[in-house]
């Protein structure tokens, strides 16, 4: 059953060095707050999850945080490269990065048999690329029924997902509302959810019996920290900060103007917040 | 009035677009594309990003694949497996609109490394939803800015399947869709061969030579028996794409 607590006792409660750690948020709801606390609590050897990694892993790349990266897409959506992952990848720098590279339809389809108990999923893909052969864990089934060839990956199962959402009420029952990308598989297929959100309230008033709403008993714990998907938005309460993910592309470029963004804006920052930009 | 190539590639590719179509929409160019072809000629036209937004009709060309504009101005929007599963994977989608770093003679796209895989001279963002577009979609359209370093002999890595790389794996696959059948840059428009599915120029860009074309494409290209001239961008064509951005 949820906890509610603040983001610094979370992540110290359930992210353990060397965990499999899916931060989740398909360009909306990513949650950088979360990343940040992370990042100050100087967590290291993880694999991070994520089909599209963007200024956040680039982030947590640079520290040098992380062994091991799965993921579909790795780039600036719009702007262009993630430096830091290219720097990680084409040089090593700060440490060698191991990457395991999937497609989108892959990583769904793999967050969503995790969530379904599954050990493996099945889809129609990657026939006729290179990503197979550069990547064991992509392997080839027959459909018994109509001899098809399809593609097979492990499921995705997280130590940890941490996603950022709008609402949670007191017991802890979050609501998702407008791109709500992977992150309800995400959550369900991982072993330990932590969610942080805009606001806590008395009643969640989901607007639809079917909106997206994730029961207390399938998440560790709730923090509330407004402003925590900045600079990703939250839908109902702040747009996207367009501009910084512009300005991150010169930022990010040298190592020496990174680490100072970093300290200067995460490092230093004792509460957990949003970002300057 | 005049325009830039960027442009009249846009134009170009977003008059092949028709108000029948469903379109599984890749972000900057063929997003400008797609939409100029809705606020045009096709206004009921149906676009779909892969951040689940569906027959969404921005106002202004978004940044990001998932931009708060696409799910305010969307049908509907649902979760990213669904859009994957049930809306490209089912086959609800007629037409996939790609670029790429890297594109080969038989429409083979690489958007995943340049250089060796394990010791990569420039890592790319990797596939994203390209791979699986590829296979599931229709056909692909595909639009790139003509260059050497881009209109390549040998992509680097085959991040979506074209033609493959002797122009008859989609068949040899049993993969049923079409695959690439047009190719839009700056200087031409491009369609497969009926016989070998080698991409071949078919039509020029006004003021574009076929030395031109040739300079700026990295294997020896073809031209059909007939190569049009491209219609140059009509005023009410750039009004409507400047007023995109």
């Amino acid at each position: 059953m949820a906890e509610i607590m603040d983001i610094s006792e979370a992540v110290r409660n359930y992210v353990q060095d060397g965990a499999a750690v899916a931060l989740e948020g398909f360009t909306h709801l990513i949650p950088f707050a979360a990343g940040h606390e992370l990042i100050r609590q100087r967590r290291k050897d993880l694999t991070l999850i994520r089909m599209t990694p963007d200024l956040l892993y680039d982030q947590m790349i640079g520290m040098g945080m992380v062994r091991k990266l799965v993921f579909s897409w790795g780039g600036n959506p719009g702007v262009g490269s993630l430096h830091r992952f290219r720097d990680a990848v084409e040089h090593s720098w700060p440490q060698p990065l191991a990457t395991e590279e999937h497609s989108h339809a892959a990583m769904a389809n793999a967050y969503q048999a995790g969530a379904a108990g599954l050990p493996c999923a099945v889809f129609r893909g990657y026939r006729g690329t290179d990503l197979p052969g550069v990547n064991p864990n992509i392997r080839f089934i027959r459909c018994p029924f109509t001899n098809e060839e399809l593609a097979c990956i492990p499921s995705i199962r997280p130590d940890v997902t941490i996603i950022h959402a709008q609402k949670a009420d007191r017991e802890g029952n979050v609501l998702i509302e407008g791109i709500v990308g992977v992150q309800k598989e995400a959550v369900l297929a991982s072993k330990q959810a932590i969610v942080t959100v805009e606001e806590i309230v008395d009643e969640l008033q989901p607007p639809s019996p079917n909106a997206v709403v994730l029961p207390a008993w399938t998440i560790s714990a709730v923090a509330a920290v407004p402003g925590g998907a900045r600079p990703s938005y939250a839908h109902g309460y702040y747009r996207r900060d367009n501009s910084f993910y512009i300005a991150w592309d010169e930022i990010s470029r040298d190592r020496d103007r990174f680490l100072g963004w970093v300290r200067e804006n995460v490092l230093d920052k004792h509460t957990a917040g949003a970002p300057a930009g | 009035m005049t325009y830039s190539t960027p442009e009249m590639m846009t134009v170009a590719a977003a008059r092949e677009l028709s108000n029948h179509d469903v379109c599984f929409v890749g972000i900057g160019l063929p997003s400008a594309a797609c939409n100029l072809a809705r606020l045009t000629h096709a206004p009921r036209i149906t676009l779909i990003y892969e951040s689940g937004t569906l027959a969404t009709k921005p106002k202004a060309l978004p940044l990001s694949i998932g931009d708060g504009e696409l799910c305010d101005t969307a049908l509907n929007t649902v979760s990213v497996p669904e859009i994957f599963r049930y809306w490209l994977q089912g086959g609800r989608i007629t037409v996939g609109f790609l670029g790429g770093a890297q594109v080969d003679r038989f429409g083979n796209l690489n958007s995943t490394v340049i250089g060796a895989y394990d010791r990569p001279k420039v890592r790319l963002p990797g596939s994203g939803g390209a791979c699986e577009i590829g296979m599931s979609c229709g056909e692909i359209f595909l639009i790139l800015q003509h260059h050497p370093r881009s209109f390549v002999s040998h992509v680097d890595f085959v991040t979506t399947l074209g033609h493959g790389r002797t122009g008859r794996e989609r068949r040899e696959l049993g993969i049923p869709t079409k695959g690439p059948t047009l190719l839009v840059t700056d200087l031409c428009i491009m369609r497969p061969d009926a016989e070998t599915n080698e991409f071949r120029v078919v039509s020029v860009h006004p003021g574009v030579t076929r030395e031109q074309v040739q300079q700026q494409t990295g294997w020896p290209v073809q031209f059909a028996d007939t190569v049009a001239q491209t219609e140059p961008p009509s005023p009410h064509e750039l009004a409507v794409l400047r007023s995109l951005f």
